[in-house]
């Protein structure tokens, strides 16, 4: 292997990275003052990281005998990561002092899984897909079931264990038999040997068991059913994280393998059929089951389904504007929903209270700074024009559009319209309910300094989503 | 015959008696050592494979660290109600042998459609499977997965330590 030391600053946020998880372990361990200490270090360290990423985008290179990529949609996914992951730091430091669940470990398992998720996105090789996926998986079931004395908690990191293993057991089933059909597992030269156009039965199959599993990672109808209870039971900031970035570094691992396929003729037969029905079956049940919901984290997770159906039409799209708007998509969504899962973190009281849509009533005139963020962060998630979401779908529908997918643009459009009772009944029940909110909420700054950042990157993306856009096409 | 046909014809022999026993076995406990025989018996057409870290392997780590957790848990739970199971539960019985078919399947399809082509070639080499050759890949074309699995290793025993520890301090 040809190793050379000047190669580093392509990688150089993994190695960091991984370098703070070990530092990190050993503060906790030997200093006293490593509350104090961890959560910055982490916050400060995913910063640093994110503003490197985009440093390096414009360099793309491989490295460990073709392992690993960097460089454009790469580095944009690692810079999503790592903000994300800050704001989800800042959320956490008053979170869980507030659960008294504090421990260290919470934010080592925190970098650790940004860590998985940088290798997934990165990747150049099934074998990093699967290894950064199962580093990111293994620290999302613990930090679901971090609330150890809760029993929402525990059933929600034990749920997300069994069916995230069965999940991941269709995705190696798959990789073995894409591997025993295309004798590679190197993923540029992946579909030289398998095509569409041969009849690779085992091949297809392996395609298709590979897809489902990580359209449960990725919360697609017919493999949520996990989704409401796990993100209702984990801790808020444990939900933020998996709800945002971790659907974003499940979708990266999708565009870098099944995307390529869509090139060829006879896939496009094939795939795009199978996309197209996941993302309807999401778009529709999700929206429809969220309507009944009662509580703010189990409506949020319904959402998710159906956002993760709007980022499947850019998929099935198959052509280079769909990837783009989904990536777009991926990173306006990650703000809106960490910064609405921030706020109702702040707002959640002890022992799981104030999480009820109805708990809200009122809070316009109580809070009107709070209320004020969650109302745009509802706008922006239900996609109305001068925020973020609403770009994305944009870029999202006219990629269909542009690959003859009209009726699934439509399909989305009218999701949409459904999706504006549930998210704008939060915003009715803020403002124009009676005041009856009997919570004090216990002002956070980091958490709302992580939220007002995540408000900000709505709009300017709202604002300017231009010139965003023009950066993530460039590559 | 050369000596390594009748060698497989032995393990093979010997694999396939044993899984036998090893279902149709009353006993747990009788059923669970007919499956050390049977992980033996693999363990040595892997080594008529080429694959002896794989043989080696099978035997450090299924025969010997799994079969003696298995052999632990029969002993301290005596499951005597399975028994019973198929019994009680015959919608299970569908679905064991949906699946035993379903695999089946798929065996003879990956037999029938196996061609000797390219690969035999390059695997047929008995350094192939030595230890070395495997450290050997392990550390330069596989460094990158092999130092990512450390920190899933890290990272799992971490959440063991956090999930299960009686007092976190």
């Amino acid at each position: 292997m040809d190793f050379n030391l000047s190669d580093i600053t392509g990688y150089l946020p993994l190695v960091i990275l991984a370098a703070v998880v070990l530092i990190s372990l050993v503060i906790e361990m030997y200093i006293k003052s490593a509350p104090k200490i961890l959560p910055w270090l982490t916050v400060i360290s995913f910063l640093g990281l994110s503003y490197q990423s985009l440093l390096t985008i414009g360099k793309p290179g491989s490295f460990f005998n073709n392992m690993l990529a960097t460089g454009g949609h790469v580095n944009i996914f690692w810079f999503l990561f790592n903000f994300g992951g800050a704001v989800v730091a800042l959320i956490t430091i008053d979170y869980l002092k507030k659960t008294e669940i504090y421990h260290g470990e919470y934010y080592i398992l925190l970098q650790s899984s940004v860590l998985g998720m940088m290798l997934i996105a990165g990747a150049k090789d099934l074998i990093m897909v699967f290894v950064g996926l199962e580093l990111m998986s293994l620290t999302f079931y613990i930090l679901a079931g971090f609330a150890r004395k809760r029993l929402f908690s525990n059933e929600a990191a034990l749920k997300y264990f069994l069916l995230g293993a069965f999940a991941t057991g269709f995705i190696v089933y798959g990789l073995a038999l894409i591997y025993g059909s295309s004798q590679t597992l190197n993923i540029d030269k992946l579909y030289e040997h398998f095509t569409f156009e041969s009849k690779n039965i085992v091949g297809i199959i392996g395609l298709f068991l590979f897809f489902a599993g990580f359209a449960f990672k990725i919360a697609s109808v017919p493999f949520h059913m996990w989704v409401p209870d796990v993100y209702q039971g984990a801790p808020t900031s444990t939900t933020a994280l998996m709800s945002t970035v971790g659907k974003a570094a499940a979708f990266s691992a999708l565009i870098i393998v099944v995307s390529p396929a869509f090139g060829k003729e006879k896939a496009t037969e094939i795939l795009t059929p199978l996309v197209a029905t996941f993302a309807t079956l999401s778009m529709v049940y999700g929206s429809i089951t969220a309507i009944m919901q009662t509580d703010i984290k189990r409506m949020l997770a319904y959402s998710s389904i159906v956002h993760a159906g709007y980022m499947l039409i850019g998929l099935a799209a198959g052509n280079k504007e769909g990837i783009d708007g989904v990536i777009f998509y991926l990173i306006a969504y990650s703000f809106m929903n960490l910064g609405a899962f921030g706020l109702i973190s702040v707002l959640e009281g002890k022992e799981e209270k104030n999480l009820a849509i109805s708990d809200y009533t009122g809070l316009g005139s109580k809070y009107p700074v709070l209320a004020g963020l969650l109302a745009l962060f509802m706008f922006s998630l239900t996609g109305i024009p001068p925020f973020a979401a609403f770009f994305g779908k944009y870029y999202v529908f006219m990629a269909a559009i542009r690959a003859d997918l009209l009726w699934l643009a439509i399909v989305g459009i009218a999701a949409s319209a459904i999706s504006l009772y549930f998210y704008l009944r939060v915003v009715v029940v803020m403002y124009f309910g009676k005041d009856e909110s009997k919570f004090e909420v216990t002002s956070s700054n980091p958490a709302l300094t992580g939220i007002i950042v995540s408000a900000l990157l709505v709009i300017l993306m709202g604002v300017l989503p231009g010139s965003i856009i023009d950066l993530i096409a460039k590559f | 015959m050369t000596l390594e046909q009748v060698l497989f014809g032995f393990f093979a022999l010997v694999a396939v008696v044993s899984a036998v026993m090893m279902i149709t076995g009353k006993n747990p406990v009788v059923s669970a050592l007919f499956l050390v025989l049977n992980f033996g018996a693999l363990s040595g057409t892997y080594v008529l494979l080429r694959a002896q870290f794989i043989a080696v392997v099978q035997i450090i780590v299924y025969a010997g660290a799994i079969m003696v957790l298995f052999l632990f848990v029969l002993m301290l739970l005596r499951p005597d109600r399975e028994q019973s199971y198929f019994k009680d539960k015959p919608q299970m019985k569908l679905l064991a042998i949906i699946v035993g078919v379903l695999m089946l399947a798929q065996i003879a399809y990956a037999v029938l459609s196996t061609t000797t082509g390219k690969v035999a070639e390059e695997a047929s080499r008995i350094e192939t499977g030595t230890i070395e050759n495997i450290g050997r890949e392990l550390y330069t074309t596989y460094l990158l997965p092999f130092e990512a699995i450390a920190f899933v290793l890290l990272t799992a025993t971490l959440g063991a330590l956090v999930l299960s520890k009686k007092k976190l301090d």
